[in-house]
């Protein structure tokens, strides 16, 4: 035998793994659970768990450079006067001037209008600059009415009833002291530099029968000629789908648990809500059993990165994707051109998620001047054009590998699921067989 | 006077002739009758005309005015004048929840009694009671005055910012961080103004004042029981 002494590695705990751990310490040592940006960072079933099966014997495929492949989309078309006309389908999620800097806001706006799209306001009103910077403009109507203005809501191209976000479906805004300036203070009607914690539920209505009624009012304010949203965070999406239906909404806006936030506890973020996977076919299903689909559209977003991730929910019925985070990052968050001001803040470019502390290096999540400064509007809006365009394109790509002359005309059929799970949320066979969890199959 | 009967003119017909006037109108007096509870009654005014409302209304009336005055002859459903940002609502009788609700300006006038969440969210306007309001009124208010005649339901003034409230009759309990405090000659005046231009009848010198104790404005972990 040999004399070495026998060596076993140290083994990390499944269960207590190295964050949990930390975190455990963290906790102990500040009293406070965490607050930080972004959606959920834990790994859940995703879009990569599906494919595409493209064209075959059977399906028969389109040339990738002649032949047209469309990517428009028409929102609004239930009820509005005026609905939104999209070049391509995928638009800016909400993001609040006062979570974001002004710079990112008009840099949303100019690169959105540049690809033919929409952009979203936020919790804290419209902001003159991104009215200008946006040709299509959403205005949100959230719990907390800051800075809701009956003249701005007449400017806006539809309106958006916020009933919950994906990051932290049942939970209200949270906009931290350090972002609180002068202006958003205004723009909010609140003291400078407190923590600024709105609320959860809309003040004036409770529940579908109410916001039938509110819906009713926004149209009657606005002429009827804007269409309107309602967003949810993806719980029981069909139920709320139906209900928004029920209540009159022009478009379904459903929001998955990977869709960012600019302040939530973690613990929110990780443990509240479904990813977008599984709420994508329930929604669908039920727009279809009220003969409503196509006819309301549904906008799915949380976690859209790329072209496959859009062709992916548009083969599950939606109509378009919004995306939050992914137009943060082609601005220029997380670029590894700060690395040496994110390792000073404790993190690395890639990582970044204290979006509530205002000290973004990349100018984005901040109210500070100094640091809102290096974000170049123009050229940050061309960056999220160019990701834009990125995104239609690759879309394209996927649709006319199955043959679809339009983005639109994908569908289940289209799809494969890599796990049990994914087949079982998304409602299509697991690869390699005809077995639909919970349907018949072999 | 202008008189619209809603059993016979459509509400959207309604609206959008009152929202349509041209701003050197001379048709300044509209009464309309018939409104059979109808919601959504007179929103999105924003012209200075006066807008007269014969029987009990349903929910919204008034929602985010600008420069009209409106004066219900009845009673008021969920969310009277809610948003507004100018001018004047004035309800004759009472007023069900959320009256008032996120508010910016102008002043609402409830002759009667309110429901809850009377004043919820209020960012500015000034709300009139000449009744008593329900539970949470004033919650999470931001700026502008209520003022209650009567008496306030649980919680009053819950989570509030720098809203102020005047109650002259019992308060049942207090919300989150608001607190009584001492009634100054310049707030003494203001009431009176207040009540003045609401003509409602009251004693300022009865009133009692309330607002926040500014200790919740930061999070702090120590605070946690308070909520």
């Amino acid at each position: 035998m040999s004399s070495t002494p026998f060596y076993t590695p140290p083994r990390w705990s499944a269960t207590f793994d190295p964050h949990s751990v930390a975190e455990i310490h963290r906790a102990a040592q500040t009293g406070i659970y965490d607050i930080r940006g972004a959606g959920a960072k834990r790994k859940v079933p995703h879009f990569d768990d599906l494919l595409f099966l493209g064209a075959s014997i059977s399906r028969y495929p389109l040339e990738g450079y002649r032949e047209k492949c469309g990517t428009d989309i028409v929102l609004g078309t239930r009820f509005a006067k005026k609905p939104i006309h999209l070049k391509i389908p995928v638009t800016i999620a909400g993001m609040s001037f006062g979570a974001l800097s002004g710079n990112a806001k008009e840099a949303l706006g100019r690169g959105a209008t540049q690809m033919g799209t929409s952009t979203t306001t936020g919790d804290g009103g419209m902001t003159p600059e991104e009215r200008i910077s946006s040709k299509i403009l959403v205005y949100q109507l959230l719990p907390s009415r800051y800075g809701m203005n009956p003249d701005d809501l007449r400017k806006a191209d539809a309106i958006e009833v916020v009933v919950g976000q994906g990051a932290k479906p049942g939970g209200g805004g949270m906009l931290l002291g350090q972002k609180i300036t002068e202006r958003v203070a205004k723009m909010r009607t609140l003291p400078v530099g407190i923590d600024q914690r709105s609320a959860c539920r809309h003040p004036d209505w409770t529940g579908p029968d109410d916001l039938t009624i509110k819906i009713q009012e926004l149209r009657e304010i606005t002429d009827w000629e804007k269409p309107i949203y309602v967003k949810v965070g993806a719980t029981r999406p069909y139920f709320d789908t139906a209900l928004a239906v029920k209540s009159g909404a022009d478009v379904v806006v459903l929001d998955g648990m990977q869709g960012g936030t600019a302040a939530t506890q973690d613990v929110f973020i990780e443990h509240v809500g479904l990813p977008i996977l599984a709420a994508i076919r329930p929604a669908v299903q039920a727009l279809q059993d009220l003969d409503m689909h196509r006819k309301v559209q549904l906008i799915v977003s949380g976690g859209i990165r790329n072209g496959a991730d859009v062709a992916k929910a548009l083969a599950l019925g939606a109509d378009a994707v919004a995306i939050g985070t992914a137009a943060l990052i082609a601005l220029g968050d997380n670029d590894p051109h700060w690395e040496e001001e994110y390792k000073k803040l404790g993190t690395t470019a890639g990582c970044y998620d204290d979006w509530h502390e205002g000290r973004d290096p990349a100018g984005i999540t901040t109210q500070d001047p100094e640091l809102s400064k290096r974000l170049d509007p123009v050229k940050a809006g061309k960056r999220l054009a160019n990701y834009l365009a990125v995104l239609t394109m690759e879309t394209q790509i996927i649709a006319r590998a199955c043959g679809k002359s339009h983005v639109h005309n994908l569908e289940p059929d289209d799809l494969v699921a890599l796990t049990v799970e994914a087949a079982a949320m998304a409602g299509v066979p697991l690869a390699g067989t005809n077995w639909i969890p919970g349907k018949n199959g072999m | 006077m202008n008189v619209i009967d809603l059993s016979r003119t459509p509400l959207r017909e309604v609206n959008s002739r009152l929202q349509k006037l041209p701003n050197d109108t001379n048709e300044r007096l509209w009464k309309l009758i018939n409104v059979h509870g109808e919601h959504a009654c007179a929103v999105g005014l924003t012209k200075p005309i006066e807008v007269q409302i014969d029987g009990h209304i349903g929910y919204y009336c008034g929602g985010m005015n600008q420069e009209a005055t409106i004066v219900v002859n009845g009673q008021c459903g969920v969310g009277l004048a809610e948003n507004i940002m100018s001018g004047e609502v004035r309800v004759k009788g009472n007023a069900s929840a959320a009256a008032g609700a996120t508010g910016q300006g102008g002043l609402i006038v409830i002759e009667g009694d309110a429901g809850t969440r009377c004043g919820i969210s209020m960012k500015g306007v000034d709300i009139v009671v000449g009744g008593s309001v329900g539970a949470m009124s004033a919650f999470m208010a931001q700026a502008g005055s209520l003022v209650v005649c009567g008496d306030a339901g649980a919680n009053l003034g819950d989570s509030l910012y720098e809203a102020r409230i005047y109650v002259q009759g019992k308060v049942e309990s207090l919300g989150a961080d608001c607190v009584e405090k001492k009634m100054t000659p310049h707030h003494l005046a203001k009431l009176e103004r207040l009540l003045k231009r609401a003509g409602i009848n009251g004693d300022p010198s009865k009133f009692k004042r309330f607002g926040s104790a500014r200790k919740l404005y930061n999070f702090h972990v120590d605070n946690v029981d308070a909520y």
